[in-house]
């Protein structure tokens, strides 16, 4: 099984970068799989992968798109709280980029 | 996930979810939820109801860690969630209502304090009327 | 509203919750494995036999024969329904309830 080292230590991912512990998520981490997915964090791309890891925290479960776009609207007003928006962010969907990044399981589904 | 735009203006439907289905020994449970909160993104009208054994879906206090299975009881505060968003913003034209049949639920010794999130108790009666007044009805 | 169910009474409770949460006048249809709640003379008939007072009830035809039940043996007010009668029924009644 394929894997990203980071600080010495191995976390192990299936063949599309998704880790598998979810637990085992830190930010150093998430800056690797971050360069690996060819994305610059900035703090909007912070807030998006936090909000992601609190909802999964609390839900067991990646937010729809939907739900998504209104807490980005909530903090970044309503200009920014669009798909669009969310796509610049993460070129290659939110869903697949932002939650690979925030170390959840790859989302089934349209969410 | 794809920029799908979906037509849904003006159209406004009732659904009824119906679960019926103790969580974790079949998949039923677990199917509806999903498919309860995919609706959530078209904006109707659900009536996301539990009888039978499927009031043992909202007990609280499910540990599956000695079963292997992902545990899915967490999940149902997003349907509260919804639902409050919907009930609270002028903008969103939703009613979403979670119901427990009383008689399912006086059998297996429940109340609604037993359950994880709020709900409206109705007799059989109560729900006949909305089951019949409802568009679609999703079985599980 | 139509309300099919597709269980036999003596293995699932889905007839029992049908018959308490359809709305009295709406239609019951008896397909599948369900065919047995409607069959005279077993410990589960009078659960049809108290629905034909409130509800038409019908059951499907290919699946009484299948299961090697005559229509003789099908509980008085029930009506036995082919395919065609089913699509019938669909159609006239609009939106469906199915109790697995």
């Amino acid at each position: 099984m394929a894997a990203y080292t980071v600080n010495g230590v191995d976390y192990e991912h299936d063949e599309e970068g998704y880790i598998l512990d979810v637990t085992n998520w830190n930010e150093d981490l998430a800056k690797v799989i971050a360069v690996e997915e060819g994305l610059d964090m900035t703090d909007e791309h912070w807030l998006v992968v936090n909000f992601l890891r609190e909802y999964y925290n609390e839900y067991q479960i990646a937010p729809a798109v939907r739900v998504l776009v209104k807490a980005v609207k909530k903090q970044f007003g309503a200009e920014k709280g669009s798909n669009k928006y969310l796509y610049e962010l993460f070129p290659y969907g939110p869903a697949k980029q932002a939650c690979k990044v925030a170390g959840l399981p790859k989302p089934t589904g349209c969410v | 996930m794809a920029e799908y735009e979906f037509e849904t203006e003006g159209v406004k439907k009732t659904f009824t979810f119906m679960n019926r289905k103790a969580p974790y020994g079949t998949v039923y449970a677990l199917e509806v939820l999903e498919t309860v909160l995919i609706s959530a993104a078209f904006e109707q009208h659900a009536n996301i109801v539990f009888a039978d054994d499927g009031v043992y879906q909202l007990k609280a206090g499910h540990d599956t860690t000695g079963i292997g299975m992902k545990n899915f009881s967490p999940t149902f505060g997003i349907i509260e969630m919804e639902k409050e968003d919907a009930d609270e913003d002028e903008d969103i034209d939703m009613v979403w209502r979670i119901i427990v049949e009383k008689e399912s639920m006086e059998a297996r010794g429940l109340t609604a304090d037993d359950f994880k999130v709020e709900v409206e108790v109705l007799s059989a009666a109560e729900l006949a009327d909305i089951v019949d007044a409802s568009d679609c009805v999703i079985s599980g | 509203m139509l309300h099919t169910v597709n269980k036999s009474p003596f293995e699932r409770n889905s007839l029992d919750t049908c018959l308490r949460l359809a709305k009295k006048g709406s239609a019951i249809l008896l397909i599948e494995d369900g065919v047995i709640g409607a069959v005279k003379g077993t410990v589960q008939s009078a659960k049809i036999e108290g629905a034909v007072k409130d509800h038409p009830v019908f059951v499907l035809g290919p699946d009484l024969k299948a299961r090697g039940l005559a229509e003789d043996q099908v509980i008085d007010g029930v009506k036995v329904v082919d395919y065609a009668g089913f699509v019938d029924l669909a159609e006239e009644h609009g939106t469906h309830s199915a109790w697995l």
